[in-house]
């Protein structure tokens, strides 16, 4: 059943919406139901969850008679962002995820932010989906405050992703949606994967897979499902970050998701003007590129990829 | 006067980008002021840019004090100032949430740092900003809450009011704020326009900080003081929001003394044209902040009031 969790008024005839699916066992909600709740779609640009919200509904609605908890699906956040191509809050030049929790008596995205809250607080697991940028190309995996580690790395052991990052925490970061979820109890597991502005079918079915695993787990599930893929853990010391030191366009060398050694070539910045070789970029290390640059210009700075040691 | 670059950032498709920082007197490094750091801020780079002409005249008539130096950054990104975008011109990043910066980072966080490393070691740092909604304020120095800041120095600007909030995560990456942690007395001014150049607004601020640099000792200038600045708490405020959306017709402006049910603005109904909301003031007061965009959402603060008793 669509249910609407906030509406807020735009000054010409149209009404913002936030809307969520919500999937309930045949028999009803008797008894202590567990509940999913599938979130996607804060940042705008970023659409890989849209594919992932119809896949897992599609499938359940295949094998109905297998559902024994409650699945709650939120496709759009930010719904204004989906529909113009903006990541934050078109209007308010906002990022919607550093306004949470929110607050009811505060301005339109931090109203809608404490309405969110509200409606996932105290579901048994929130899987916050988010598709990287346009800028760079991410393998499914899955980000845990290390705050928030003990609870989260056995969820996020069974979402058949390829990759656990456990980060430090940082201030700036107690205003997402998943960390305010998370201090309150409710368990939140952001996934990253894929390109912004684009769907990558692999990884959308690699994850929906994952996710039945868990309502499985959680009691949510009842029919047949993966043996979940062993994913690598890490953290932080493990993860080499290269950078651009020069501008212009990058030509990758290497693969995504593939092994690299000290030294081996990660790719070129040229300059299109003069027909030159700007900066080589090598690896620093042995290990595996798990984020590879896929915008071609570069700016010094600009992120071209991330290699686990 | 003294112009040094203090950032250069190649780029394959547009000229360099200089952060330029303009110091007058020396010695000490006593005060520091910064003025766009996104790219709509003109009134900003405008207030820097008559700042820097003053302290120039200033230097040359000896009136800066000895052993005391000032720095002006007009902007810290004229790349965005150039193409009409607020934030950073291709990742769409807000410089003022990349501080202290990180200079083997992304892009913005490496401006972050070249502008840091060079304004982080002066005594008072200042700088001039705009807020994230729309809208006009009554001209005051804004500090946050965070242990280091110091409202006793903040009146000296002689601006109608200083207010101080509470901070929040997402304020821990500002210029201001990371100014207060390693130790430079940090203020935000703020004036009347943004995107625009309000002269009178722009001379208000200019006075406000030649006016605090001579009660700081750091230069010689004769001026009107200002006013006898009031201390204000945010959460003191009382926010006016709208019900319902529409187009936002205006009758109080800031700075107006308005008393309880007073009638602050009227909703219309974007195509009948009828009043459907009446946005009443709840307490007597004075107007502090008003929205200033035609049409609104619902949930949008049109005005936040300052309490009085006003029985005069
Ligand atoms: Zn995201």
């Amino acid at each position: 059943m669509v249910e609407t969790i906030a509406s807020v008024g735009l000054p010409i005839d149209e009404k913002l919406l936030i809307q969520k699916n919500r999937l309930i066992p045949k028999n009803g909600l008797k008894g202590d139901k567990k509940r999913i709740s599938i979130v996607t779609g804060i940042h705008g640009d970023e659409l890989e969850g849209q594919y992932v919200c119809y896949e897992l509904q599609r499938r359940i609605k295949a094998n109905y008679d297998n559902l024994t908890g409650i699945v709650d699906v939120y496709p759009a956040i930010n719904p204004l962002g989906i529909d113009s191509i903006t990541r934050g809050i078109p209007g308010f030049d906002l990022d919607m995820n550093r306004i949470f929790p929110g607050f009811e008596n505060g301005s339109m995205p931090e109203y809608v932010a404490s309405k969110i809250i509200d409606d996932l607080s105290g579901s048994n697991a929130v899987i916050d989906i988010h598709a990287s940028n346009i800028f760079l190309e991410e393998i499914p995996q899955i980000r845990i405050n290390e705050l928030s580690r003990d609870t989260l790395v056995p969820y996020a052991k069974l979402l058949n992703v390829d990759y656990i990052w456990v980060h430090s925490s940082a201030t700036v970061l107690e205003s997402t949606l998943a960390y305010s979820l998370n201090v309150i109890g409710t368990p939140t597991l952001v996934v990253e994967m894929g390109v912004g502005m684009r769907i990558t079918k692999k990884y959308g079915d690699q994850l929906v897979d994952g996710i039945f695993a868990l309502m499985k787990k959680l009691g949510i599930w009842n029919g047949d499902v993966i043996t979940p893929k062993e994913p690598i853990i890490s953290e932080d010391g493990e993860v080499s970050f290269i950078n651009a030191g020069k501008s212009g366009v990058f030509v990758p060398a290497v693969e995504h998701w593939k092994n690299v050694k000290k030294g081996d070539r990660i790719g070129d910045i040229l300059n299109p003007l003069t027909g030159e070789i700007n900066e080589e970029i090598f690896s620093p290390t042995d290990g595996i590129v798990f984020t590879l640059r896929e915008y071609p210009i570069v700016s010094e700075g600009s992120l071209i990829a991330r290699i686990l040691a | 006067m003294e112009e040094k670059v203090l950032f250069e950032l190649n780029s394959a498709y547009r000229d360099n980008m200089r952060i330029k920082g303009y110091s007058f007197g020396s010695g000490e490094k006593s005060a520091c002021i910064v003025g766009a750091t996104r790219g709509n801020e003109v009134q900003q780079l405008y207030i820097c840019s008559r700042l820097i002409n003053i302290f120039k005249q200033l230097e040359q008539q000896g009136k800066i004090k000895s052993d005391k130096s000032i720095m002006v950054v007009p902007t810290i990104n004229n790349y965005s100032m150039n193409i009409g975008k607020r934030f950073w011109s291709t990742d769409n990043t807000d410089i003022n949430r990349m501080f202290p910066g990180y200079n083997l980072g992304e892009t913005t966080q490496r401006i972050a740092a070249g502008v840091f490393d060079n304004v982080n070691s002066y005594k008072y740092g200042i700088q001039f900003t705009s807020f994230y909604m729309q809208g006009d304020f009554i001209p005051h120095v804004r500090m946050m809450k965070t242990g280091f800041e110091d409202i006793e120095f903040a009146k000296n600007f002689g601006l109608p009011y200083v207010f101080r909030r509470e901070a929040r995560p997402y304020d821990t990456t500002t210029l201001n704020y990371n100014w207060q942690i390693w130790d430079t007395k940090a203020f935000s001014v703020y004036t009347n326009a943004t995107d625009s150049i309000d002269v009178k607004s722009a001379r208000e601020a200019i006075n406000a900080v030649l006016s605090f640099l001579n009660k700081r000792g750091i230069i010689e200038y004769k001026c009107h003081e200002g006013y006898i600045s009031q201390f204000i708490e945010g959460k003191t405020l009382v926010n006016v929001k709208s019900a319902t959306a529409g187009i936002f017709v205006r009758y109080a402006d800031v700075d107006a003394r308005v008393k309880k049910d007073e009638k602050l603005a009227e909703i219309m109904h974007p195509y009948s044209g009828e009043v459907i909301d009446t946005i009443k003031a709840p307490v007597n007061g004075i107007v502090f902040f008003h929205a200033n965009q035609p049409i609104i959402y619902s949930q949008t603060p049109l005005f936040r009031i300052i309490p009085t008793d006003d029985l005069i």
